[in-house]
């Protein structure tokens, strides 16, 4: 018996999207800016100056002050979720044979990133670094103004 | 053909040397590349599960400042201090084995080097942790001896 024609079905043309191409290409994009991100979050917080011995409200208003860190502080927000999110869901396909369980599990993790992302975003660009009725020692120079 | 296969047999085991029982049996041990594997998966997960926990404390900063500064005073303590060195490890690890991984994918033949990058990822973990470690640890002990 001979095989007269040969199919290719890993030919993706006109098919619809990979998910999985996609997650496999995002985890490396996203690992990279995270390492810069996340490098330069640890920097600045714990080895500059007294590290985290000067973190406090102040701190952390006089960081929000600035658009610069308000924006690295989302970008690496959405980006650590995701894919953090997608390297447990990996982990959860690897060893989680029973069907209903992977799906509850998995749903549970997305659930948890999208209410944490959205909870981090709102922090970040909604936050009032001078709040009014809170002592003045513990709020940043800015607010004296 | 009997013959052919009776040739074959005797000519396998003549010039094999005697096999060698290794030591813990058929227990699969995957070296250099399991090894890097299995510390990406713990500290992946170890990573997640405190970014959730960050998340949480740093939105005290949304309640008021007497809540974050509690909150944050924690992770300021002598057993915290040693547990931010263990997770600055684990990012660092998590870090440049990710590193390894991409090059492993995008290198040409990067692969065949994927020992003795995985070396390499250990020999700058130890020099960023050296780096990093006696700093954390002389910010945290100071603040611990003098008090608040």
């Amino acid at each position: 018996m001979t095989i007269e024609t040969v199919e290719y079905p890993r030919s993706t043309a006109g098919k619809k999207t990979n998910w999985e191409r996609v997650g496999w290409a995002f985890m490396r994009g996203s690992g990279v800016l995270l390492v810069i991100l996340i490098f330069g979050h640890l920097f600045t917080n714990l080895m500059v100056g007294k590290g985290i011995q000067a973190i406090d409200f102040a701190f952390v208003a006089g960081k929000w002050a600035d658009p610069f860190w308000q924006v690295w502080d989302a970008l690496m927000l959405v980006l650590a979720f995701i894919h953090g999110s997608n390297g447990m869901r990996t982990i959860v396909n690897d060893y989680v044979s029973k069907e209903a369980t992977r799906k509850a599990l998995i749903g549970v993790i997305w659930a948890a990133a999208i209410i944490l992302i959205v909870l981090g975003l709102l922090v970040v660009f909604t936050f009032d670094p001078c709040p009014a009725g809170s002592p003045a020692e513990l709020l940043p120079s800015i607010c004296k103004a | 053909m009997p013959a052919a296969q009776t040739d074959a047999s005797t000519i396998d085991s003549a010039a094999r040397p005697a096999k060698k029982p290794r030591k813990g049996g058929t227990l699969y041990r995957g070296n250099e590349g399991m090894w890097s594997w299995v510390l990406h998966r713990i500290t992946g997960v170890a990573i997640f599960f405190f970014l959730l926990v960050h998340v949480l404390d740093t939105a005290l900063v949304r309640v008021s400042p007497e809540a974050y500064n509690a909150a944050i005073g924690t992770y300021q303590t002598p057993i915290m201090g040693l547990g931010e060195v263990g997770l600055v490890g684990a990012i660092v690890y998590h870090a440049f084995n990710g590193i390894r991984i991409i090059l492993i994918d995008f290198l040409p033949g990067g692969a065949k080097h994927q020992k003795l990058m995985f070396w390499i990822v250990i020999g700058l973990f130890v020099v960023t942790m050296l780096g990093f470690a006696p700093r954390h640890l002389v910010n945290v002990f100071e603040h611990a001896a003098v008090g608040h």
